[in-house]
């Protein structure tokens, strides 16, 4: 099995995913073990534009994929386009966020070459020279630590906010075109267009900070008041299956074992009892705050600050003076 | 139209989980196992497929599990599914996805197929492999996260949405297509009295990896877990207090400032 690493360098509306650096510092663990070499590769529209972004961050080599037939994700070209540089190159593991492309991609690269995959890690190292991933099962209420076996190359999607981001280490990186050697009328799964969410908010999955709303909100009209307080940080308002099961919220927002699982710096929680499939959806993220009227609440044994009140009390005030001290 | 569901049996949602006295899987005594939440919406959309398209539609479950899946298989039947495979082997207590999707490729081979449905993931693993593998497997495209499912008049092509970050991509395919199916795309229904009592009646068909063809267990994609580990304690809650809630409010504003250094 070979000792590079490749990291997938995502490109979203033409912009490099935040998560890239994450794990451009994931394979750097990797190969300070092994002694191999971290390349990237940037496919689709934008990936020539986005390469020196990440130039001089520690990776050998770039290669920048962008013709006619990835220009649009597509799970069927992308896919062929990792598989011919692992088979190539001989990448003994590849990194990709366990993003929807990253977890859409993964597995089918990965059965192209007959490799293996472990999807959305929370931390990688090598041990006794070989690669363990550790990852949560049961939406995180447990984690394992798996190995692989056999020499197929690794595939391993990591979940983004979990690894310090690398920083530029000096240098720069070689970057080269190259041909996707997709045919475009090959591929029968094609994206003619990507409708946003209604609202246009960030998305909870990607938002640093996240304040949600549980069936104690009472009606959608007043998760208004909740955007207002994830406005003043850039952030998304989640919602608990049950505040989506009342009509409260949508589902896109819904966190928790059948909703999304979030991993933000801070997590507001307000109105929300903590049912264990809700806990199991946030319960990784940093710094937990919970605002209930029920003191023996369980979402109080998972936070890290709380107030036993009325959130309707309690969330303008917090908004005004979080309003105030960002001024 | 041939239909395929795929099925799983799963832990329920609101079940504890806890590790195993040897460590090395899941306490299962207590636990009530469930048809893998995501899944449901697979066999929903089934369902709904054969009633719009009549004639000789027709919907099959294959399910790769325990013998204890039989009873989640029941429930897909009474819901309105025809029949059912069943893997079952004992050299598969704990596969892996691409020993799984392996495995299911050669059964749905032999059933034949058009359309396929599946759940987004399964709600244990959470590892959302099986169905992208078993399309690399198969041959044919995938659709993730569906949240609309739409078949063309001329039944030439689907359309769907599939959810990613902050929206939608609308994704048009032609079959034949494996879908895995996100909340949001229908509203399962339950299964009837009625139904029940038919589901009796219908045929499950066992197989086991010889009746598949194989020697033994597929060893691609082969990995093995080397420690299973309890859910970290969560932080000490400070509880923050004073007599007006206007006080309460700014004391926890300052601590996320100068203590947790989140504002």
């Amino acid at each position: 099995m070979g000792k590079d690493v490749l990291v997938f360098g995502e490109i979203r509306n033409g912009e490099l995913k935040k998560v890239v650096k994450e794990l451009v510092a994931a394979a750097a663990i990797i190969t300070g073990e092994t002694g191999g070499a971290i390349d990237a590769v940037l496919v689709g529209a934008g990936a020539e534009k986005e390469a020196p972004g990440i130039s001089g961050f520690g990776l050998r080599k770039i290669a920048v994929v962008d013709d006619d037939a990835v220009t649009d994700y597509s799970s069927e070209g992308y896919a062929a386009v990792l598989a011919s540089l692992v088979g190539e190159e001989g990448y003994g593991y590849v990194l990709m966020g366990a993003t929807s492309m990253g977890r859409d991609l993964g597995p089918r690269a990965a059965a192209k070459v007959d490799g293996v995959m472990f999807s959305d890690c929370v931390e990688v190292r090598i041990d006794g020279g070989a690669l363990v991933a550790r990852r949560p099962v049961y939406s995180g209420k447990l984690f394992v630590e798996l190995t692989p076996e056999g020499d197929g190359p690794v595939f391993i999607s990591i979940r983004p906010n979990n690894i310090a981001p690398a920083g530029e280490s000096g240098g720069s990186s070689e970057i080269a075109a190259r041909p996707s050697g997709v045919d475009r009328a090959a591929i029968r799964a094609i994206v003619s267009e990507i409708v946003p969410l209604a609202g246009g908010r960030p998305d909870v999955t990607e938002a640093d900070v996240i304040v949600s709303g549980g069936r104690a909100m009472k009606e959608e009209a007043n998760f208004r008041m909740l955007e207002k307080l994830a406005d003043l940080f850039g952030g998304a308002v989640g919602a608990s299956r049950a505040a989506v099961d009342a009509g409260y919220a949508e589902q896109p927002i819904q966190v928790g074992q059948t909703g999304k699982v979030v991993n933000p710096k801070l997590y507001i929680a307000c109105g929300i009892s903590g049912a264990i499939q809700h806990l199991a959806g946030m319960r990784t993220s940093k710094v937990i705050v919970a605002i209930n009227k029920d003191a023996s609440a369980p979402i109080f044994e998972k936070a890290h600050y709380g107030i036993v009140g009325d959130l309707f009390e309690i969330v303008p005030i917090l908004t005004e003076e979080i309003e105030k001290m960002l001024q | 139209m041939k239909i395929i569901v795929l099925l799983k049996r799963v832990p329920d949602t609101e079940a504890k989980i806890l590790i195993n006295q040897e460590g090395d899987g899941i306490r299962e005594d207590g636990v009530k196992f469930i048809i893998n939440t995501y899944d449901e919406y697979g066999i929903e959309e089934g369902l709904r497929l054969k009633e719009k398209l009549g004639g000789d539609s027709k919907v099959t479950v294959v399910c790769a599990g325990p013998e204890e899946s039989t009873e989640v298989i029941r429930t897909a039947l009474a819901m309105g599914a025809d029949d059912a495979v069943h893997i079952c082997d004992p050299a598969l207590t704990k596969p892996n996805p691409f020993t799984i999707a392996e495995v299911l490729a050669k059964a749905i081979s032999e059933e034949g197929f058009d359309i396929i449905f599946c759940g987004k993931q399964g709600i244990d693993d959470d590892m959302a492999q099986t169905q992208s593998i078993l399309a690399e497997k198969l041959d044919i495209p995938q659709v993730n996260n569906a949240t609309v499912f739409e078949l063309a008049d001329d039944l030439s092509k689907v359309l769907l949405n599939r959810r990613i970050e902050g929206g939608d991509e609308k994704v048009e395919t032609s079959l034949p297509v494996i879908i895995s199916c996100e909340k949001g795309l229908n509203d399962p229904r339950y299964a009837s009295l009625p139904g029940i009592m038919k589901a009796k009646k219908k045929e499950i068909r066992g197989k086991n990896l010889a009746d598949l063809g194989f020697n033994e267990v597929p060893s691609s994609g082969k990995s093995r877990i080397l420690k299973w580990l309890p859910m970290p304690k969560g932080g000490e809650c400070k509880m923050v207090e004073a007599e007006e809630t206007v006080d309460t409010v700014k004391e926890l504003a300052r601590l996320l400032r100068e203590e947790a250094k989140v504002v």
